[in-house]
């Protein structure tokens, strides 16, 4: 095998991976999981101190 | 909560943050001294202060000094409150801090000294080289072990671009500075010709897209939800987006050689990957505006926010700028010019430093114990000074750079260049007039910054804030 069918193979791979995880990133079961890692900076208004958002407005 | 009450390590991120500031104001006066000399050739004094020595220290030093303390003072805050736990590595920590500002100060003696490789961006000698890999594989060790011990189950999507960022810079730092030292102060490259050229670039432009890029996109990802008080627009298109930028820039690099001696494969090659990536630095910058949507009205008088999201503008112009330069074409115009100058400080000035700058106003109060800083009117203040310093500098280079451009290849009927050098140059000095009143603004805006920092700090209590314990998993 030629060292360009390797290289070929890499680069198509590399798109099928790319768009396997676009299919992921938007499949119905990542959804909750994104979720949760959404509001992972917010963990420590929610414990400290009121949340600002609400009542603002 | 626990009771024993460990605290998050803010030792760190204030010394950064702090330097950060004091950093930028030494890296944009370099630069403000530079444009100068362009305008009063006679401010060129002595062999230490030519341009030629100045440039690189300006460079070295708003990049690796300014924006390098920004990154590592955000990075370790953010990776702390999204990981729920303190910082870890013990020693390596104040190693990164002291080894980063002993590698700046060694930069700030040596650059205009005239110790020099030659490579842009990566000017600094062997000897330097080694004590960024020391410091840079320190920072590595603290950041991973910290998300290695993390209380949360996810990694949040800044921790993402903060670790791509560590990661890449590792690997182009060592890749490009492979060189054969000759004494203590000389070196000479691995690589030579045009494999040394594309080495370069590839390392250089990848400096822009993981050091100037993803690192900053870790800021926008934790401080734009943080400041507008709201998760971020999608948290799907955020994984998309890294992994399409994380797929994508490292082709890019060759966008730098257009018409060189660089194969011409390679440079199409370079031409669509720069293409394809305004998909994802669009759909970043879209997720971090509109993070926005339904709150625009804080827009209207928090000054944080405004640095954050006119740096998300910014950075979606100068995305699509880049990749309309790196169609050879336009690249015909533009290359050499001050319209890649421009283009450089409207993602210097416009992205990178105002997001740096809205991240480091949001940590300040609460790394020195206040609600809010000083005075949010000077922050305000702030604000429009670096906006109108970075229209007049960016339109006055596009200005220039076009001209220059067009002059350079006009050509008479007969065949011959119709403008000499000179005149090109002559042309450009009210454009770079205007530059440096546009340096001045933004630099302006630093002493603002500093001042309010200050006072800021002036009889706060740096209390260490106890870890907050993650929240129960929702059922």
């Amino acid at each position: 095998m030629d060292i360009n069918d390797l290289r070929s193979i890499v680069t198509v791979a590399g798109l099928l991976c790319f768009l396997a995880i676009v299919a992921w990133a938007y499949g119905k079961s990542s959804q909750k999981g994104f979720e949760e890692a959404a509001n992972l900076p917010f963990a420590e208004d929610d414990q400290n101190s009121t949340r600002k958002t609400s009542g603002s407005h | 909560m626990s009771g024993t009450q460990t605290t998050y390590n803010d030792k760190v991120v204030r010394q950064f943050a702090v330097m950060t500031v004091i950093w930028g104001i030494v890296g944009m006066l370099v630069g403000v001294i530079i444009a100068a000399q362009l305008v009063w050739p006679e401010l060129n004094i002595g062999p230490w202060l030519h341009f030629g020595r100045l440039r690189p220290l300006h460079t070295n030093a708003v990049i690796f000094a300014f924006g390098g303390c920004a990154l590592f003072a955000t990075s370790y805050w953010v990776v702390q409150r999204t990981c729920h736990t303190r910082l870890w590595g013990g020693p390596l920590i104040p190693f990164t801090f002291w080894g980063w500002q002993l590698i700046i100060l060694l930069a700030a003696v040596t650059l205009p000294l005239g110790i020099t490789t030659g490579k842009e961006y990566a000017e600094l000698e062997w000897p330097i080289d080694i004590l960024i890999t020391l410091v840079w594989v320190a920072y590595a060790v603290v950041f991973f072990g910290t998300i290695a011990v993390r209380k949360v189950s996810h990694i949040y999507v800044a921790n993402w671009f903060f670790g791509a960022f560590i990661i890449a810079v590792a690997l182009l730092h060592l890749g490009n500075s492979a060189e054969m030292p000759v004494s203590l102060t000389k070196s000479y490259s691995m690589y030579s010709g045009v494999q040394d050229a594309m080495v370069q670039w590839w390392y250089g432009h990848n400096a822009v897209g993981f050091f100037l890029t993803a690192g900053f996109l870790g800021m926008m990802y934790y401080f734009v939800p943080k400041q507008a008080g709201r998760p971020v627009y999608s948290y799907r298109l955020s994984v998309v987006h890294f992994w399409a930028l994380i797929f994508t820039y490292m082709w890019a690099g060759p966008h730098h050689l257009h018409y060189t001696a660089l194969p011409d494969w390679t440079q199409s090659i370079g031409m669509v990957f720069s293409l394809i990536l305004l998909a994802p630095s669009w759909g970043g910058m879209i997720n971090g505006i509109m993070t926005l949507s339904g709150a625009w009205h804080k827009l209207r008088d928090d000054p944080i926010l405004k640095f954050l999201i006119t740096s998300l503008s910014f950075y979606g112009m100068s995305t699509f700028e880049g990749p309309m330069m790196s169609i050879k074409t336009v690249n015909a115009l533009s290359h050499y010019t001050d319209w890649t100058v421009g283009h450089v400080h409207s993602g210097a000035l416009g992205w990178v430093a105002m997001v740096s700058i809205g991240s480091i106003y949001y940590l300040l109060p609460k790394l020195f114990g206040k609600t809010e800083m000083y005075s949010t009117k000077l922050v305000t203040t702030h604000f429009w000074i670096a906006t109108i310093g970075t229209v007049l500098y960016i339109a006055s280079m596009w200005i220039a750079g076009v001209m220059q451009g067009l002059m350079w290849r006009a050509v008479n009927a007969d065949g011959t260049l119709a403008y000499s050098f000179v005149e090109s140059v002559k042309g450009s000095y009210p454009f770079w007039a205007i530059r440096v009143l546009g340096g001045a603004l933004f630099l302006t805006g630093m002493l603002i910054m500093a001042y309010n920092m200050f006072k800021t700090i002036a009889g706060g209590k740096t209390v260490d804030v106890p870890v907050v314990a993650p929240a129960g998993h929702h059922a």
